[in-house]
């Protein structure tokens, strides 16, 4: 079933460059979605729109629907606030907040409101075995997070969003600065947790791509060329601009 | 040929590092001249009596108690103004504003500000807090002035410390559904906050120094009594200073650069203050 329907959507950028025309994608529940293509192709660009992160940014014109469960959150009414709850996000670079390892992961819930000791104690917990860092971090939760390495940080990072239990998560190339085996880790952690999220990842290489998608989607300079189940894109693209890219031979 | 070419780049080099390294070194003989200066001069002067005594026989003898006090007060009446009007007033600039020619021309206006001569804010002060809203010669009047003199350097200053927050702690803030105050009040204030304290001290700094800006607004050469309240004159120690070195004949010269000497003393301790809260919020800072 879609979790996401995105319908016609275009995204105009203030300095007049269009970043996306004419979107339209379903985008599967329980699942890793994976939006790949060269830089510049609009990827962020929809990721950014999906939980509205584009409001911050300088933005002209939004055009199309994008529908979660059914609602329109690119309607001007809509609770922002509500939806970067329930659509959490891990940027390329892990960003810990100016804190320890337990106030970064109960930053959200504070925000929204909750004060109770064991409620986010739980939510501490639960978040961070989720994100396959708990045992690491077990015993020094206390400490800032800034003193862990990249990779580690990556995971605080994916945990602070799974802190909200949201129910989409999105992923901007979230393993750009990690080693191969923190790599490894972070998408291990993504396998696990699409049997209760719906995940939409922008990966960092073709290869990370082929990797971890269920389904895929090769965006080209703003226009969506292909898209499909994961294995058969991957393995017999239709469209030749996608064989290409997969091949390597431009990009 | 080749090596000849070296050697002169190599000379080149070197003579320019000397150079720099020189006019480096002679840009702080100055400043520890005048140090030294003024506390072999004054260091006679000073004594407890010095410190917590009323002036005698005509400022000759006794010590400088009031003006001690008045400078104090007036730094500090000036900071009730000055620090939430300055910082909210960066807030704004820094977390709201968006960049149109209007905040472009209001950045610009602010940082000129900073420029217009101590004796014109002395003489605005005049027109608008002692004549005008009638708080005539009094702490008030001369604090407010020294508050609108100072807003400048506390606003860019801590409009600059602001900024030098990483943008990622905004962006991540928002996106776990935080409002754009939650995101300033629970982590951006917190991580200037050592940036714009040093902004306020520097700022009062230089309001605890001035002369001209007291002068028509509220300072005067002798009060037999401390201040009672806001609304009174006070003697001020830039002031004082200047009235026994010019205005005093056969004044003792230790007694003028005593209070010279307990001025510079007041402003390079409100400078250590902000360099002991830089380097300890450098060291603890996690970015």
């Amino acid at each position: 079933m879609d979790k996401i329907t995105i319908e016609n959507l275009s995204v105009q950028y203030a300095d007049g460059t269009e970043s996306l025309r004419g979107i339209s994608l379903g985008i599967e529940e329980n699942a890793i979605t994976v939006l790949f293509g060269p830089a510049g192709g609009g990827k962020s660009t929809l990721l950014r729109c999906l939980n509205r992160l584009n409001d911050l940014t300088e933005v002209k014109a939004v055009s199309g629907r994008i529908l979660i469960d059914g609602e329109d959150i690119l309607d001007s009414r809509l609770d922002v606030i509500a939806l970067r709850r329930k659509v959490g996000m891990v940027f390329a670079r892990p960003v810990v907040l100016p804190m320890s390892i337990r106030e970064n992961l109960t930053y959200g819930l504070k925000l929204a409101g909750e004060k109770r000791r064991v409620k986010l104690d739980e939510a501490v917990e639960r978040s961070l075995k989720l994100a396959a860092i708990w045992e690491e971090v077990k015993d020094r939760l206390d400490t800032p997070a800034i003193a862990l390495s990249g990779g580690q940080q990556q995971r605080i990072c994916l945990a602070r969003s799974l802190a909200l239990q949201p129910e989409i998560i999105l992923l901007d190339e979230p393993t750009s600065g990690l080693d191969p085996i923190s790599t490894g880790k972070v998408e291990a952690a993504l396998q696990e947790l699409k049997k209760e999220y719906t995940i939409v990842l922008v990966p960092h290489s073709v290869q990370q791509a082929a990797r971890t998608a269920d389904y895929a989607a090769f965006f080209l300079q703003g226009e969506l060329v292909e898209y499909g189940e994961g294995k058969p894109l991957f393995t017999n693209p239709k469209d030749k601009r996608t064989e290409e890219y997969i091949q390597g031979r431009f990009g | 040929m080749n090596s000849i070419l070296t050697r002169n780049r190599h000379l080149t080099q070197r003579i320019g590092y000397a150079i720099i390294t020189v006019m480096a070194f002679a840009t702080i003989i100055p400043i520890v001249a005048v140090v030294i200066y003024i506390f072999v001069k004054g260091w006679s002067a000073i004594s407890a009596d010095f410190l917590t005594t009323f002036p005698t026989n005509g400022m000759r003898e006794g010590g400088i108690y009031p003006a001690i006090v008045g400078t104090v007060v007036l730094t500090l009446v000036a900071s009730i103004f000055v620090v939430p009007l300055g910082i909210a007033a960066a807030i704004y600039l820094a977390e709201y504003a968006r960049d149109t020619k209007l905040t472009r021309t209001i950045r610009i206006a602010i940082i000129n500000l900073a420029g217009i001569p101590s004796v014109v804010y002395g003489l605005f002060g005049l027109g608008m807090f002692v004549l005008f809203f009638k708080f005539g010669t009094s702490i008030l009047a001369a604090s407010l002035t020294l508050a609108i003199m100072t807003l400048p350097v506390v606003i860019s200053t801590s409009e600059e410390a602001l900024r030098a927050v990483p943008q990622g702690f905004r962006t991540v803030s928002i996106s776990l559904g935080g409002t754009r105050w939650q995101t300033i009040s629970r982590i951006i204030l917190k991580e200037a906050l050592p940036g714009i304290l040093t902004g306020v001290i520097l700022g009062l700094e230089r309001a605890a120094g001035e002369t001209a800006p007291i002068l028509f607004t509220g300072a005067v050469f002798f009060l037999p009594s401390l201040p009672q309240s806001i609304f009174d004159p006070t003697m001020a120690l830039p002031y004082h200073l200047f009235v026994i070195s010019t205005q005093v004949p056969e004044m003792p010269v230790n007694i003028q650069y005593g209070t010279a000497l307990v001025l510079l003393a007041f402003v390079l301790t409100l400078n250590l203050i902000a360099t002991v809260i830089r380097s300890r919020a450098r060291a603890k800072r996690q970015w």
